[in-house]
């Protein structure tokens, strides 16, 4: 029987085992490479996507847990409001380098800007800590975040 | 320090001739600014004015610069183009980036002799021969425009994209001399520019690579997609230099989505119409391995014989005044500092796509060493190098595990057994069990103390010679140059020094490159050793450093500003300490204070971290101060957590639960200061991993009084109330 979800808007209908995680079927299913593997674990978050607005780890959620729910993907959350400021505030405070965990970082602060538009360090550390970064540009993005709370975005 | 002239066997000063001379060669599809992403286009096509290997024209005046060092995070694509284009004095909004393909003819790093990215010498090595290939291709451009007025050369100028005749005020654009020009004949000498008339180097210009980070569409190797491929999971023999012995695949060719079971020799991969399907197929595999003859070593033995090796003399790399006389006077101090072995653990796991067709093999991946890989690729595919296609991608990390190429051999094994492309991904499971592991190695000092200053430094290293297995002609006399980088450079004025090399390989655990390389153990003990000196002498940690580097300005002056910058000498609370590094590697002179505060169980909180940097002409501040902040992570989280172990021939540890990583709650705020520098250009990627370890070292021993000499540091040592 066909799995239905809705990503980014859009419904997709495909085949995938019911205990199949997210991440596997947006990759190797759907073709959509933005969310990344890093652990399998929900250790390192490279996959965070959202779900109903919420930051999750794909690589540990089944898809049959997501069908009715919305989930969106790093290709679509610049356009919601405090996606579309943390991608500039990445560019603006040239947060990135080798960038790929950058996916997963960039969808764990425009969930944690949604739900909270005035983060403090310690909202943030909560909110970043699941999400981790070897090139260590970690300092940054904290910089990062506030600059795209403060609105003071060039 | 690594350089043309430490590897006299290697290099290949003919280099930039040869370059120059058949870049007319080779003329590539120009892609959009993106194409960064995709993978290099093999079709040569129309590329118009093509005067060397790295600069296409077209007529539209679109500048495509061809990277010969591979991007994975350090910014080397914004920073290379940088020095093209200054010397080119090309449009820099209209400057693309792409991929240079496999050539060691072409783009051979001028100090390796073959197409690698590593120890920080992108910027290094390069920076006259680009220079000199956009200085060139610049007079080309001006001689064409003013052969075309009539004028005289000399009487033009060039700026942002365009030849000017300021006499007769008329331009053009380099679009609109690119046929012209490729009818110019190169210059043989031109003429570089003044570094005072830069007008992109040293400016913080934004990353070229960047953009498509934010928004999911850059590619990395393991983004590769194409038509009709499959995806493999592996399951190397978790023994060191184990075999396959049974598989029974009965289960898993049961499972939906599992299309076939690959035996190679020493791995069995799962290949699936996806990673899930490949995965589970692994996982119902039953495999008996032939453990082979390595099944019982352990890092405990591995320590046993490494401190055994220690204990012998070893080959003498260098040795100034009169050492054994110097030892015999003085206060003498003794100590041995031990490093683990560490696992790279990018976050894009190892990974390779390959397509092996009848007459050809084609990869897509991330790669720092080409060619390596595509000669290695050639073996196992069993057809010639010219018939094997390398696809460079991004790299999600590097850090020297991407300077093996293992993992494109073990993936064109297995794609050798279909007639589709199959996506070789390993978990992270197999990322950290079975990488080239930065070795173990134990350093050993002795040194005495006259009037306050060292009067006698000897300093014995015992560890792996990555370079006799990677670079062979590199290793002579016995002495791997690589592990005593940093030591025959110590900063310090040592009147009798003296320093020797133990090579002590561990039993069947393959050893590489590190991020920081051989530093990373020649930084940590020599600080470490300075800093137990400096308490022996009864001097201030800094004090008693500077009184050492009277003949090292550049050394001393960052010295003098981080002691400004970090409150050096102010008043602190109890169990809190600063502690220094100072470390002149890479041709780059950075000094580091790290401020710590030790809790009563030991753990560890980093409050402040003060980074003074002269790395000579910054071809991009924001990179540099970027590349030291990394760096610094990167070498804390290893001083922290980073030790990977081995029991009954395995790797006990598998994932990021158990090899943990510094995480943003974990960061403070680090200052770095680049300083404007006139000197040409050192090297940046590795330096800020090399400072974090020792400096946080030290700042426990100032904080504690506890002078630990292996890492990671044990936190049962730091528990209020032991003894220090």
């Amino acid at each position: 029987m066909a799995t239905v979800l809705t990503i980014n808007g859009e419904t997709k209908s495909f085949d995938a085992p019911p205990e199949m995680p997210l991440l596997w079927v947006l990759r190797d299913i759907l073709g959509m490479t933005g969310t990344k593997f890093g652990c399998g674990i929900a250790q390192c978050g490279a996959c965070t996507v959202h779900v109903d607005g919420k930051a999750v780890r794909s690589c540990v959620l089944p898809v049959s847990a997501v069908a009715n729910r919305a989930i969106t993907t790093i290709e679509h959350v610049g356009t919601t409001p405090s996606g579309a400021k943390v991608q500039k505030a990445w560019l603006d405070a040239e947060v990135i380098q080798c960038g790929y965990c950058q996916s997963g970082q960039i969808m764990s602060a425009a969930a944690l800007l949604a739900a909270t538009p005035n983060p403090d360090d310690s909202d943030i550390d909560a909110a970043m800590a699941g999400n981790i970064c070897r090139c260590g540009t970690y300092v940054r993005i904290r910089e990062a975040i506030k600059l795209a709370a403060s609105g003071r975005q060039s | 320090m690594i350089t043309e002239k430490t590897l006299p066997n290697v290099s290949r000063r003919t280099l930039l001739t040869g370059g120059l001379a058949t870049g007319f060669l080779l003329a590539f599809h120009l892609p959009l600014r993106a194409a960064v992403n995709e993978p290099v286009q093999r079709d040569a096509t129309d590329g118009k004015f093509a005067p060397n290997a790295f600069i296409r024209i077209d007529e539209t005046g679109r500048t495509v610069l061809m990277m010969p060092q591979v991007e994975m995070g350090q910014g080397t694509y914004t920073s290379i183009s940088a020095v093209l284009a200054e010397e080119l004095d090309a449009d820099w909004s209209k400057v693309e980036v792409q991929h240079a393909p496999p050539n060691d003819k072409l783009y051979a790093n001028p100090t390796f002799g073959l197409q690698v990215t590593g120890n920080s010498n992108s910027i290094r090595a390069w920076w006259m021969p680009l220079r000199k290939a956009g200085a060139t291709a610049r007079a080309m451009l001006v001689q064409a425009a003013a052969s075309q007025w009539g004028v005289d050369a000399a009487s033009c100028t060039a700026s942002k994209g365009e030849v000017a005749h300021a006499a007769s005020g008329r331009k053009l654009g380099y679009g609109e001399l690119a046929l012209a020009a490729q009818g110019q004949t190169p210059p043989k000498d031109a003429a570089v520019k003044d570094p005072k008339d830069f007008v992109l180097i040293g400016q913080p210009l934004k990353r070229l690579d960047t953009p498509d980070k934010v928004n999911g569409k850059a590619l990395y190797g393991i983004d590769a997609i194409l038509p009709g491929m499959k995806i493999a999971a592996i399951a190397n023999c978790p023994v060191f230099g184990g075999k396959v012995g049974k598989v029974d695949d009965s289960a898993a060719m049961k499972i939906a989505g599992v299309r076939k079971v690959v035996v190679l020799d020493d791995a069995v991969a799962v290949i699936g119409d996806h990673m899930w399907a490949a995965k589970k197929g692994l996982e119902a595999l039953k495999i008996e391995w032939n453990e082979g003859p390595h099944a019982g070593i352990s890092t405990k033995d591995i320590w046993q014989d490494l401190r055994d090796a220690s204990a012998k003399d070893g080959v003498v790399a260098k040795s100034t005044g009169d050492i054994a006389k110097a030892l015999a006077t003085g206060d003498k101090f003794e100590a041995s500092f031990e490093l683990p072995f560490l696992a790279h653990a990018s976050m894009e796991p190892i990974n390779a796509t390959v397509h092996v067709r009848p007459d050809a093999c084609e990869i897509w991946t991330g790669t720092q060493i080409m060619t390596r890989v595509q000669s290695e690729a050639a073996k196992a595919a069993g057809v010639p190098a010219d018939k094997v296609i390398v696809n460079q991608h991004l790299l999600g990390g590097g850090f020297g595990r991407k300077l093996e190429p293992d993992m494109v051999v073990a993936a064109v094994k297995i794609a050798r057994q279909v007639d589709y492309p199959v996506k070789v991904i390993w978990t992270r499971e197999e990322d950290i069990q079975h990488d080239v592991y930065r070795p173990v190695y134990r350093d050993q000092v002795t040194a005495t103390l006259v009037d306050g200053k060292v009067a006698a430094w000897k300093y014995k290293i015992a560890g792996s010679a990555i370079l006799a297995r990677w670079l062979p002609p590199a290793f002579q006399k016995g002495i791997d140059i690589d592990a005593i980088d940093a030591a025959v450079d110590a900063p310090y004025d040592f009147a009798n020094f003296h320093v020797e090399y133990v090579r002590a390989e561990p039993p069947a655990v393959p050893t590489g490159f590190w991020r920081g390389v051989g530093p990373n153990n020649n930084v940590f003990a020599i600080e470490c050793a300075m800093d137990e000196l400096a308490r022996k002498a009864g001097k201030d940690p800094i004090d008693f450093r500077k009184s050492m580097l009277t003949k090292n300005p550049r050394m001393l002056s960052v010295l003098n500003q981080v002691a400004e910058k970090s409150g050096w000498g102010q008043p602190l609370p109890a169990r809190v300490g600063r502690g220094v590094c100072v470390q002149p590697s890479f041709a780059s002179f950075i000094a580091t204070v790290v401020e710590a505060e030790i809790d009563d169980i030991g753990e560890i909180v980093l409050r402040r971290i003060t980074s003074v940097v002269d790395t000579g002409i910054a071809v991009n501040p924001d990179t540099v101060k970027a590349q030291i902040e990394g760096g610094l992570i990167f070498g804390l989280t290893a001083a922290l957590y980073g030790e990977i172990t081995i029991d009954k021939g395995r790797v006990q540890q598998s994932n990021f639960h158990d090899y943990r990583m510094m995480r943003i709650n974990e960061t403070p705020k680090i200052d770095v200061t680049v300083v404007k520098s006139g000197e040409a250009p050192g090297g940046i990627g590795e330096a800020g991993v090399n400072a974090g370890p020792p400096a946080l070292r030290n700042a426990i021993y100032a904080a504690t009084g506890v002078a630990l000499r292996r890492l990671p540091i044990d936190r049962k040592l730091l528990a209020a109330g032991r003894k220090a």
